[in-house]
């Protein structure tokens, strides 16, 4: 039981960081219907940003809580314009070609922004300054520290503001309205392509925001680690049914508790023969599960449009 | 430019890859009219239509509205200045509630007062839409699709509305319905410019028009005079 509740736990803090980037995914689909495979390294860029903050202000004494704003506020500088411009120049002169060229361009720059970044960072793994001391909190026999009850706590608050955004505010609803329809969004005077720039700004900062939050819980970042997370958050995306932004939150949190229970009992299940560290199975073994069962996602809409 | 004129098109033309769908036309729509474009399928209203609120660029030829060249301007442009489409097929958002389609339509507007109220204007004309204000406009007939596009048109207050095949695909009475409300709007002083199969039916609405064949106009009179011309009356009326 205590394995269990430990595991939960887990699951939870790592899917609502699953569910952050998932999230980028599953707007940039909704609204342009491409899978933006540079995304994980968005969020790569957004971490190792913020990793260099904290390692150039820890040495010089900055206090913790400051160094992890300035940390923060770097990273979603830069993922932000990072976004922006991709967008811009990799992205929208491909808005009319067909499907498989911008996803093909995609795959380009994950590939451009990892050996960009090999290149500034390095190949190595950096590791985190001892910056904070988690306490550990007791819940009914399992250890919750507080830098996860932070991590989950924030990522369940930017989730909460984006839903309410997206549903309730003037901006939120012209990106519904151009994912729907962009001609008739622009006859009712919304520019398409600033709400589509912007789609990916608001993406590209949350994941910067998920960067951070890998950073600091794993304490180390690496050039490569962007793929893993992405493909990760895809999966998540695609568990929710992509393009669906409720259900990025969902199957971020479903596919973060999946992994960590099937880590936490795989070496008791299989006699020992396996241990956690093939947990990166069952993320993938959920995707092949859901697109052969429920292509569509759990919940994917199965198109409105009677017109 | 022509004092009066509103809305004034000269030599359009408009291509798909290389097909010429539009090759030269020439329109102008007053203030106060209300001006019917109608020709059989094919012969380039719908594009003409988008090419006047900006949904495609023009090939060559002048776009003015309100005095002002405006070739080339992007739809959420033109809108701003109070030239709006209700396109085929309604183009409604499918996923949006009936209500937050009507949002969508004010959308360029910041007077929330007065937004109100033409919610209750178009809920008044309407009394479906206000049954279903909360539904989503997906789920909604083809005729308060209809309803719907129109009152979203109307929630952006324009001078000029262009409405593009408000009668396709409804019944006998949906249409009855679809026109008495275009009436109403032209008698608050919308001019309009309204493309019709149905060519009897936006004649005896209209006060002029213009006829369309193979990407040409090739007639233009009062609606009256065309009623009673032959060649409309062979070609479009089924006489």
């Amino acid at each position: 039981m205590e394995i269990f509740t430990q595991q939960l736990i887990n699951g939870l803090v790592l899917g609502s960081i699953y569910a952050l980037v998932a999230l980028g995914y599953t707007m940039v689909y909704g609204i342009l219907g491409l899978i933006n495979f540079a995304h994980g390294d968005i969020t790569m860029i957004g971490a190792l940003v913020a990793l260099t903050v904290v390692q150039a202000l820890a040495a010089a004494g900055v206090p913790a809580p400051l160094v992890l704003v300035l940390a923060g506020g770097c990273a979603i500088l830069v993922c932000s314009l990072l976004g922006l411009s991709i967008e811009r120049v990799a992205y929208r002169p491909l808005r009319r070609a067909p499907r498989l060229a911008p996803l093909i361009t995609a795959i380009g720059v994950s590939i451009l922004l990892q050996y960009s970044a090999a290149l500034i960072w390095g190949k190595q793994y950096i590791a985190l300054p001892k910056l904070i001391e988690p306490a550990a909190i007791n819940i009914g026999g399992a250890q919750m520290t507080t830098l996860q009850l932070a991590i989950f706590v924030l990522a369940c608050a930017i989730m909460a503001v984006l839903l309410w955004f997206i549903k309730a505010s003037r901006m939120g609803r012209a990106m519904r309205a151009t994912e729907q329809n962009p001609d008739v969004a622009g006859l009712m005077g919304v520019n398409t392509n600033a709400v589509i720039a912007f789609t990916f700004v608001l993406g590209s900062a949350i994941g910067a925001v998920a960067g951070l939050m890998v950073v600091l819980y794993y304490g180390i970042g690496h050039y490569f680690m962007g793929f893993m997370l992405g493909l990760k958050a895809f999966t998540a995306a695609v568990l929710g049914g992509i393009g669906n932004v409720g259900g990025a939150v969902m199957g971020g949190l479903l596919l973060g508790i999946i992994e960590s229970m099937a880590s936490g009992y795989i070496g008791d299940l299989t006699g020992g023969v396996l241990g956690s560290n093939y947990r990166d199975i069952f993320a993938f073994l959920v995707l092949v599960l859901v697109l052969v069962i429920k292509p569509s996602g759990l919940m994917g809409q199965a198109g409105g449009d009677r017109a | 430019m022509s004092r009066g004129k509103l809305l004034e098109v000269r030599g359009l033309e408009v291509a798909y890859g290389g097909i010429r769908a539009v090759q030269g036309v020439d329109l102008a729509v007053a203030a106060g009219e209300i001006v019917a474009l109608i020709g059989a399928n094919g012969a380039g209203k719908t594009t003409t239509l988008k090419a006047l609120c900006g949904l495609l660029r023009p090939k060559s030829g002048s776009l003015h509205y309100e005095g002002a060249d405006v070739t080339g301007k992007p739809a959420y442009h033109l809108v701003r200045k109070g030239l709006s489409l209700v396109p085929e097929g309604r183009g409604v958002f499918p996923l949006l509630t009936v209500a937050e389609n009507l949002a969508m339509g004010a959308y360029i507007r910041n007077d929330h007062d007065a937004i109100r109220n033409d919610f209750d204007r178009v809920y008044a004309l309407f009394a479906r839409l206000a049954e279903r204000r909360n539904q989503l406009a997906g789920t909604l007939s083809g005729g308060e699709q209809q309803m719907l596009a129109i009152g979203r048109a109307m929630m952006s207050r324009p001078r000029l509305l262009l409405l593009d095949e408000p009668s396709m695909g409804l019944a006998p009475l949906m249409v009855q319905k679809i026109f008495e409300t275009v009436r109403a709007i032209a008698a608050e002083g919308v001019t309009l410019l309204l493309v019709e199969q149905n060519a009897r039916l936006a004649l005896e609405t209209c006060s002029r028009g213009y006829v369309m064949e193979s990407g040409r106009v090739v007639l233009e009179d009062s609606a009256a005079a065309l009623l009673a011309s032959p060649r409309v009356r062979q070609a479009y009326l089924g006489e």
